[in-house]
């Protein structure tokens, strides 16, 4: 359509603003904490059930949970009348005095009292490592790999299992127990897992047959085994084929059998990251005249590590977890001691199976929980370069 | 493929050999006796808040480590599971095995295993409400009865009922735990397991007083250390160490009066002592092996009363584990 005439003086008559109009606020029903509950939680119908399913949900459990952790809890006393309802008269939620006299135990397991201060030590100087590690001002971060992969298993090996030349009283790893021996299995895994994982990751796809037929071996036979099994088979049938003497310890036994295990998981992991890195990669750091290892090392790896974080971590949490196996073949890990202090007379109450696990409920919640913050933390730092 | 087995066979059987042989001096020489242990039941193996093992089978395991030693704290216990205890004695891993382990004729031959005698009489039974007003488990006809499935427990139940001619109804769970629970909540009359096991779990209900152990013993469960076929010698210190616990109680000798027992005139009491004969030298042990037992452990009626019985919170009573001079059926041949 033309503009006539006529329009165009129209046009002339100044009835458009010169100043913009103040923006009205959103209507009352969009702002505020009513406008947020309609668009996160009753936006669709179907999300209106949601929420009031959950919302059910929440009903149902926190109450009870809040009631028997807290309201009812029982918070002092010395054997299991104080945890008796015909006793005390009331009702009676979890037994805490019952996990506060058996905290030591859940921490050293038989770990002999007078030598407890090396595990203390132990789990210091872990913790340096870990905030070493986390916090990234800190001093000397290049060193840290030197101290998580040399320093700290060297001197925690001599502090935990002793070495009488410097006086430091031997201690049987049977004694070991209770979060000392979740940690020293866990992290051994952990620590373990990641470099043999790498190196069969790229071993399966080395052009080199050999090295290629044994990575592929190896990590189809420990995948196609259940854990129990690698365990059963590592304590059980071993000493069966060497003599007495010969036969390691059986702690050690379970920790080469977890970190076996845990490697051929790691190693699928990180092939996943490696065939998600473009062709390109490979052909640009070949034609700047980088060798096998450079190549490996400063372009594809950092790349393939960064993008597989996620399913790392996925993988060390269900190790942490994959940990408590252990029990089967007489270990006391953590939630074993949990297991063995419900038993005692002691405290023999209807409460105290639930008050234990409970407990270990919350250790392990803990500890996977920060694993995955720390996760997340790493991906957001490394995913810089994404946001553009 | 053949002969792969075959050299299988050859190593299990030398390993074999070469753990059997001569246990006692490989003790002796290791320093420490290696135990195995339940660890996970009250009043038979069961560490304490300190970590620190308690039970009768522990206290079996350190009066040997006391005749051997003269000191019952070297002992390392070993914790086993049901399933790997004869494995691991088998391969040497232990040297013996007291975790409350059944005797049976199958275990006793193609085992393996020796056992050495019976520290503890156990058997099945059964708890019930005390307003169920019943006395006797022949008065159950027509119960509902809470059970751990897939045990033996399971099946000693129903061959009970059946070879009556009664009806029980029974409601079986993974775990005793669930079992006794369900049994706390009312779902079952009558709640079953071996006895010793009973006086525990009676402990965790709401009010263990209004539930009694019924007197009936549905089943014969033999409870005793075992050892390796093959090594006699070790055989017999195993065995002489539990009948001189057992002796010391028909002699009342107990941990508090040994030291004026060592002065005695009685002849019994002087080669139980040392003081006549060389009994420990036939062992191989010391003179004064049965002495340590006492002095470091205790007898057998001090380690029943401290572990299980009415110096415990299990309070099991004592029934046919009494002395057989005292209405029991507990006998151990003299020291002579």
């Amino acid at each position: 359509m033309t503009m006539s005439e006529g329009d165009l003086a129209v046009a002339k008559i100044h009835f458009v603003r010169s100043a913009t109009i103040e923006a009205k606020p959103p209507p009352v029903s969009m702002r505020g904490a009513v406008g947020w509950l309609r668009e996160n939680l009753l936006s669709t119908k179907f999300n209106i059930i949601l929420t009031l399913l959950i919302a059910l949900l929440f009903a149902w459990i926190v109450p009870d949970l809040v009631r028997f952790l807290l309201i009812d809890a029982v918070w002092t006393g010395a054997d299991r009348d104080a945890c008796r309802e015909i006793v005390q008269n009331r009702a009676i939620g979890a037994c805490w005095p019952f996990a506060f006299e058996r905290w030591p135990y859940f921490v050293y397991g038989s770990y002999p009292i007078p030598e407890r201060w090396r595990v203390d030590v132990f789990f210091s100087m872990l913790a340096i490592g870990v905030v070493w590690l986390l916090w990234l001002g800190a001093p000397r971060r290049g060193l840290v790999s030197v101290y998580f992969f040399v320093v700290l298993p060297i001197s925690s090996f001599i502090l935990l299992t002793g070495w009488k030349a410097i006086g430091l009283q031997p201690v049987d790893t049977v004694l070991w127990g209770g979060i000392l021996v979740t940690i020293v299995v866990a992290w051994v895994g952990i620590v373990v897992s990641l470099p043999l994982g790498i190196l069969l990751a790229l071993g399966r796809r080395s052009h080199m047959p050999a090295v290629r037929l044994f990575s592929v071996i190896f990590i189809e036979f420990v995948r196609g085994v259940p854990l129990v099994t690698v365990l059963f088979m590592a304590s059980v049938m071993l000493p069966l084929f060497v003599p007495e003497h010969l036969s390691p310890d059986k702690l050690l036994r379970a920790l080469i059998g977890i970190a076996l295990f845990a490697s051929a998981y790691m190693a699928e992991v990180v092939r996943a990251g490696l065939q998600a890195i473009p062709k390109g990669q490979f052909e640009g750091a070949m034609a700047v005249g980088l060798g096998y290892s450079q190549m490996m090392r400063l372009i594809v790896l950092p790349q393939a590590l960064k993008i597989t974080i996620p399913n790392i971590v996925n993988t060390y949490i269900g190790l942490f977890k994959d940990t408590t196996l252990v029990f089967i073949v007489g270990i006391f890990d953590f939630l074993h001691t949990v297991e063995v202090s419900r038993i005692d007379p002691k405290w023999a109450t209807p409460v105290t199976s639930t008050t234990g696990y409970a407990v270990a409920a919350m250790f392990y919640l803990v500890f996977c929980y920060a694993m995955s913050r720390y996760a997340r933390a790493t991906e957001a730092r490394l995913a810089k370069s994404e946001r553009r | 493929m053949n002969r792969i087995f075959a050299i299988l066979a050859l190593a299990v059987v030398f390993a074999a050999q070469s753990a059997s042989a001569q246990t006692l001096k490989t003790v002796k020489d290791r320093g420490m006796l290696n135990c195995g242990s339940n660890g996970t039941l009250a009043g038979f193996g069961l560490p304490d808040a300190q970590g620190k093992w308690t039970g009768l089978d522990v206290d079996s395991c350190r009066a040997i480590a006391a005749a051997i030693f003269g000191d019952a704290n070297k002992v390392k216990f070993v914790p086993l599971s049901a399933k790997d205890r004869f494995t691991a004695l088998q391969s040497g891993e232990v040297d013996l095995l007291a975790r409350n382990t059944t005797w049976t004729s199958s275990r006793d031959t193609s085992l393996g295993l020796n056992f050495v005698g019976v520290n503890y009489y156990d058997g099945q039974g059964f708890m019930v409400r005390k307003t169920l007003k019943v006395n006797s488990a022949l008065e159950l006809n027509g119960a509902s009865v809470c059970v751990q499935q897939g045990t033996t427990t399971e099946l000693n139940l129903s061959d009970f009922f059946r070879a009556r001619n009664m009806q029980a109804k029974t409601v079986t769970f993974a775990t005793a735990n669930e079992a006794i629970k369900a049994y706390d909540a009312g779902r079952c009359d009558a709640y079953t397991t071996d006895a010793s096991g009973l006086y525990a779990e009676r402990l965790r209900l709401a009010n263990a007083n209004d539930h009694i152990v019924l007197p009936e013993i549905i089943s014969k469960e033999p409870l005793g250390p075992a050892v390796r076929h093959g090594d006699d010698q070790w055989f017999d210190v195993v065995k002489w160490t539990l009948n001189a616990m057992i002796n010391a109680e028909e002699l009342n000798i107990t941990s508090k009066n040994i030291d004026e027992m060592t002065k005695s005139t009685n002849p019994d009491i002087k080669r139980f002592v040392g003081t006549e004969g060389n009994y420990g030298e036939q062992l191989g042990l010391g003179k004064d092996w049965a002495v340590n037992i006492i002095k470091h452990v205790g007898n057998y009626g001090e380690v029943f009363d401290r572990n299980v019985g009415a110096g415990s919170l299990l309070k099991i009573d004592r029934g046919l584990n009494k002395l057989w001079n005292k209405g029991g059926i507990q006998y151990a041949p003299p020291i002579r």
